[in-house]
């Protein structure tokens, strides 16, 4: 996995709650075995019309997110499927990060896996970041945040700072580019003591 | 004495292989369930690192999502979908998975075989990547969704990396009132919690409602705690549960002393939850969702929310525009919304108590003209009890189609969806935009109400409904 440690990069703004993963990536991308090439179909219903144009009004259509690496919701995101094909069409969009003031669990861990960081504020705090995005949208302008992992704090160029929580082994993890599973393995020997001690659970049929 | 623990502290504590400096608790797993859609990348993960799955007798598949439910004899006409059924086909014959193909007696939505067969037990940690894992839940399990990475994980380890969750008890006091189901329980609990009411917490349902409720509408309630963000939902076994699963394929040989071991599962006396919410059964009535997230519900007798009431403005904004999608205006009667498809099936609503309850309902009537119904049996199994009591003879004359096992309209990714503007009375678990077909409108409701819902042509108060 790719190392996470700091991530400077414009901003794209979805104000909207509760973006379940059948928005982020729809039903009809998940028939591929592929974990890559997903994010052409990232908020595919949104992004395009009917046509295959894109749609004017979408959020990651406007010129001020072009390029936009981190993404910014409302609460919630990520809801309802476990499907990690969302995180797989952001990070293959180009997002490292996503700002909300809260993820659905299945989909936070998701993001870890693939060295993209959930980042959680505040509400007022990611209203304060929708403010000044909509500011430097007014001027045309893209608005720029820094995700410093290494010492857990999102900031821009304005003054504005804030820090963030991270569980400290998913945090490692992200800044190592550590293979969970390789780490799991080490511990094998725990793992058959386990077993042993436990039995295995009949299997029958 | 040890303090009182509660039925997830129990499945917890049993479960941690290790818990190294600095590193988050390993867990074992007793079962992971797989299916085509969230596993093919797992697996080739794996064989790219030489790894090998370490239990492969624990890991059961079955192919649900993607699968067409028409005949079952011809081919399937999507070569994508094709080669991703032919994929799990594969891998399960190269890592020495049991799967329980197309074709196969045994076949159907992951979460309906896994009770049924008995591979589901009390006192298991249960994982499948899908969200809807949570359904296990209802036989004392401890079972959620994980993603793919994850799937790899368990694969590769038989154990998965968590840090312990925290508990919430949803006490239900009191019993349903007639015509009221297990479905229109559990969506107006979502309707209390909200849709992340339940983040970082197991809900643990108890009280005298829950213990009143048979195996199979305990699994609808469990099956959609995620829909209140909740990963998992159990229920502590009982006489219900172990007569369940008494005699069950894969059902412990040793029946009796399996009963003695889960008999300790359920709360201790004075074990304490993180959080708890205390509900009454009778304030429930028949639901329908308006929106587009299962939260967004109301009774039968309601009408859709006006937004322009609502004096905070994120939730002006949500309500707008989820009534913008679903083409409703504020303060249409729930009874006036016409409906253009009716969907009886889902891991929420398809087993074999389900479709008795929505025939008993079209017996003698003829779905309405204007309305397009389908029944999809969770599993082959419940499609042949079904055929047994003549179930399918019953809707057919009705005018509803009668499919193969399988996820279908739930999700819609196998030729099974709504066209655009379609409207639709589901047995489903999710309203999300565009969940059903791109553009199609889905309102959540119990068997019977989908079924009524198709003979009227519209939604009505199944409490009033003269069967014949």
């Amino acid at each position: 996995m790719e190392p996470f440690t700091t991530h400077a990069g414009i901003v794209a703004v979805l104000d909207r709650a509760n973006v379940d993963t059948d928005q982020i990536i729809p039903k009809q991308f998940l028939k591929r075995i592929e974990r890559t090439g997903f994010g052409q179909f990232l908020f595919f219903d949104w992004r395009f019309m009917p046509d295959g144009s894109p749609n004017p009004t979408f959020e990651l259509n406007q010129p001020e997110a072009a390029g936009a690496t981190i993404l910014l919701a409302r609460r919630n995101f990520g809801c309802g499927s476990s499907r990690e094909h969302a995180p797989w069409a952001l990070v293959d969009y180009g997002f490292r990060a996503v700002i909300a003031p809260s993820f659905a669990d299945i989909f936070f861990n998701n993001c870890f896996q693939n060295g993209m960081v959930p980042v959680r504020l505040s509400e007022e705090d990611v209203g304060e970041i929708f403010r000044r995005a909509a500011a430097a949208g007014a001027l045309g302008k893209p608005y720029r945040l820094e995700v410093d992992l290494e010492a857990c704090v999102v900031r821009d160029d304005a003054g504005f700072e804030r820090s963030f929580e991270v569980e400290p082994f998913r945090r490692r993890c992200l800044l190592e580019g550590l293979d969970d599973i390789g780490l799991s393995l080490a511990h094998t020997d725990a793992i058959a003591a386990w077993e042993a001690a436990h039995g295995l659970p009949t299997v029958a049929g | 004495m040890a303090s009182p623990r509660t039925l997830l502290d129990k499945i917890w504590d049993e479960h941690v292989v290790c818990s190294p400096a600095g590193e988050l608790p390993l867990i074992y797993i007793d079962r992971h369930l797989v299916h085509e859609v969230t596993s093919p990348q797992a697996f080739e993960a794996l064989r790219l690192a030489g790894r090998q799955v370490r239990r492969p007798e624990a890991t059961f598949a079955t192919p649900d999502h993607n699968v067409p439910t028409t005949d079952r004899r011809l081919p399937i006409a999507d070569p994508v979908s094709k080669q991703q059924i032919d994929t799990l086909r594969a891998n399960c014959r190269e890592f020495g998975v049991r799967l329980f193909d197309l074709g196969d007696a045994d076949q159907g939505i992951v979460h309906i075989i896994g009770p049924e067969l008995g591979i589901t037990q009390p006192g298991m940690t249960i994982v499948c990547g899908d969200s809807h894992t949570a359904t296990h839940g209802a036989l004392g399990a401890l079972a959620f969704g994980i993603g793919t990475s994850e799937v790899e994980h368990v694969l590769a380890t038989q154990t998965l990396r968590q840090a312990k969750p925290k508990s919430f008890e949803v006490r239900v006091n009191g019993r349903l009132s007639p015509g009221v189901t297990a479905k229109d329980l559990v969506l107006w609990i979502i309707g209390k919690l909200s849709t992340e009411g339940g983040a970082g917490f197991v809900l643990e349902y108890t009280g005298e409602c829950i213990r009143s409720l048979g195996m199979s509408e305990r699994m609808t309630v469990c099956n959609m705690s995620i829909e209140a963000g909740a990963r998992a939902g159990m229920i502590a076994p009982d006489s219900t549960t172990f007569d369940y699963l008494r005699g069950r394929d894969f059902a412990p040989r040793d029946f009796d002393r399996a009963v003695a071991a889960w008999e300790r599962l359920p709360s201790d006396p004075g074990a304490t939850y993180d959080r708890v919410e205390i509900f009454s059964a009778a304030d429930v009535v028949p639901q329908v969702t308006w929106g587009t997230n299962p939260a967004q519900v109301v009774g039968v007798d309601g009408s859709v929310p006006d937004a322009g009431s609502l004096a905070d403005p994120g939730e002006r904004a949500n309500v707008s525009r989820a009534l913008e999608y679903m083409g409703l205006a504020g303060g249409t009667l729930i009874a006036d919304i016409p409906v253009d498809r009716v969907f009886i099936g889902s891991c929420t609503n398809s087993r074999i108590e389900d479709l008795r309850a929505a025939a008993s309902v079209v017996q003698g009537y003829q779905v309405a003209p204007s309305v397009r119904a389908m029944v999809v049996p969770g599993s082959s199994r419940v499609k042949r009890q079904a055929e047994k009591e003549g179930l399918d003879l019953v809707f057919q004359a009705a005018g509803f189609d009668w499919r193969e096992a399988g996820c279908s309209m739930c999700l819609g990714m196998n030729p099974d969806t709504l066209a655009p503007g379609e409207r639709c009375a589901s047995t489903s678990n999710r309203n999300f935009e565009g969940r059903q077909g791109k553009g199609g409108r889905t309102h959540l409701v119990s068997p019977a109400m989908a079924a009524a819902a198709a003979v009227r042509g519209h939604f009505v108060d199944i409490r009033d409904w003269e069967y014949r």
